[in-house]
């Protein structure tokens, strides 16, 4: 079996300005933000972010290291809104492609099977298409024969493009050496598309557990990324801070609260940055656990 | 003189535009029309299908304060099976909007020019796929002319025009349904699909409707149907249901 093991820091040693990264999860559930935080330790520009959008977005989009987002939604679930991604937006400062979260899911299908495009009714009269002047429709082939459904002989339909990414990285609850990895918590989400849409695949976890013992773990049926999709696994104990990864822990409710807070003036924004993001991974835990302390 | 608040008349509005629906998955934004899915679940339509709101199905009705630890869970449905379900058509969603035109196009995104908005909302999300896969009903708990607009600024959920001009590929299962409002309850059975009056709340005039929208409303001269009353047991239910009052908060009497 091969060796994945790494860090996260030696993952975004592989980033470049401009290159585009998918990040797995769902508005703020299992975010990989410990890859996040490394990303905004570095000095990088103009990446393209594909994501079902959360505070990795608001955060990589506010520090200026993003170009074009390519998106259904930027949400921290309990707060509609990433603040960071509403003022960026608002300020003109970053592209916005918009498609409808199912389009994404297509988008990232298409590429893990190596199909230019796969289509859907979705988007269909509205601005995604409008919008997105590049994104078009396809007539349907199949207007006679026996393949033919008389309700659908006219139709046009949208033909989502392949979406893909330079690098993909997810967060998991659990992985092992070789590059398998274990999601404990409610929804896999798209997690193994976006590493399929890939050509550098990172899976960070809570805990690395040697080659090929997960099952002793949790159920088998929850190792659903296999190292034929993977590259590199590296640890990030709570990586997806302060977003959810139950079992290990739910979303930071009061520490989110606090983001969304510190976002509101130039001064606060200052603070926050300067006590959580400026130091190293484990200055950031360390911050984290003194802010809660004070609660 | 009614004894009912304006929030529990929203609320049976809600339920009966889930009414009748059979084995879908009701999907409900807003206290308001949880509520009301409730509703119709436990009277017209025991067979509808909520989640948990995080990848599961949740068996019996429960009320809008239950504990996630307390729900039972009859299947798994993470976000891939979801898209399987909306786009088979198995589902009706009642989805909020910043702004809905005549037609019933509904938009979410963005407020102004899309390139550099006004205002940021929360984006597109499933409006577009939604829209033309399955029965779509708009909840919108502040009724005015911020809301009810001549041309929403960008395209979500796709009304009826929309719809007709992206031809048979959007038109096959594109089923407006309802929107249901503080002031009332209108559908699309205007000239050429635009949004009428179904009728308004007990205490709304119709006046008061006319000027609360940016467009002409069809349906608000003559008589104008008055929403019904709940029923003695969807009183009961909306007790048991919202202990805490949730649909005052979302509709407020004063």
């Amino acid at each position: 079996m091969p060796t994945k093991e790494t860090t996260v820091a030696e993952m975004v040693d592989e980033i470049e300005s401009g290159m585009t990264i998918g990040l797995g999860g769902w508005g703020s559930r299992r975010k990989p933000m410990a890859f996040v935080r490394e990303l905004l330790r570095r000095d990088l520009k103009n990446l393209t972010l594909v994501s079902y959008g959360g505070p990795d977005v608001g955060l990589l989009v506010n520090a200026g290291k993003v170009a074009k987002v390519i998106c259904g939604f930027v949400t921290l679930d309990s707060v509609a809104l990433d603040p960071l991604w509403r003022k960026a937006r608002q300020d003109g400062a970053v592209e916005l492609m918009e498609v409808d979260e199912g389009l994404l899911y297509l988008g990232l299908q298409a590429a893990s099977w190596r199909v230019p495009f796969l289509p859907a009714r979705a988007g269909l009269g509205s601005a995604v298409l409008s919008n997105t002047p590049e994104l078009t429709t396809i007539e349907n082939p199949y207007s006679s024969g026996p393949f033919a459904q008389p309700e659908d002989t006219d139709a046009t339909l949208v033909a989502m493009p392949a979406l893909l990414l330079d690098v993909a990285v997810i967060h998991t609850n659990l992985a092992d050496t070789a590059g398998n990895a274990m999601i404990l918590s409610p929804d896999p989400f798209f997690d193994e598309l976006f590493l399929g849409a890939a050509t550098r695949r990172f899976v960070t976890a809570e805990k690395i557990v040697d080659a090929g013992t997960l099952s002793s773990h949790g159920p088998i049926e929850r190792a659903t990324i296999h190292r034929l999709l993977t590259d590199r696994v590296a640890p990030a104990r709570r990586g997806a801070h302060f977003t959810a990864n139950a079992p290990d822990y739910e979303r930071d409710e009061a520490f989110q609260r606090h983001y969304v807070a510190s976002t509101k003036t130039p001064e606060d924004w200052a603070a926050f940055q300067a006590r959580f993001l400026e130091g190293s991974e484990t200055d950031y835990l360390t911050a984290v656990d003194a802010w809660e302390s004070e609660q | 003189m009614s004894t009912f608040t304006r929030a529990d008349y929203c609320t049976v509005a809600c339920a009966d535009t889930f009414a009748l629906s059979g084995e879908v998955m009701v999907s409900p934004f807003g206290s308001i029309p949880a509520l009301g899915a409730r509703l119709a679940k436990s009277t017209s339509s025991p067979d509808l299908v909520l989640t948990d709101g995080e990848a599961a199905l949740v068996h019996g009705v429960n009320p809008l304060n239950a504990r996630s630890s307390d729900l039972m869970r009859e299947a798994y449905v993470p976000y891939k099976s979801i898209f399987s379900v909306v786009w088979s058509g198995r589902r009706h969603v009642m989805m909020m909007a910043s702004q809905v035109d005549r037609f019933g196009n509904q938009n979410i995104s963005a407020i102004g020019d899309h390139d550099h908005p006004k205002a940021q909302l929360v984006g597109v999300r499933g409006a577009p796929g939604n829209s033309v896969n399955h029965a779509t009903s708009y909840w919108i708990p502040v009724h005015n002319n911020r809301a009810f607009v001549d041309h929403v600024d960008v395209i979500c959920g796709v009304g009826n025009d929309s719809a007709a001009q992206a031809g048979a590929g959007a038109t096959r299962f594109h089923d407006l349904r309802r929107v249901v409002t503080n002031l009332g309850v209108f559908d699309f059975s205007g000239p050429d699909g635009t949004m009428a009056v179904v009728s308004i709340h007990p205490g709304v005039s119709p006046d008061e409707v006319a000027s609360a929208t940016g467009f002409v409303l069809a349906g608000l001269e003559g008589d104008v149907a008055v929403t019904r009353d709940p029923t003695e047991q969807e009183t009961a239910l909306m007790a048991e249901l919202d202990p805490k009052n949730f649909r005052e908060k979302e509709v407020p009497s004063s």
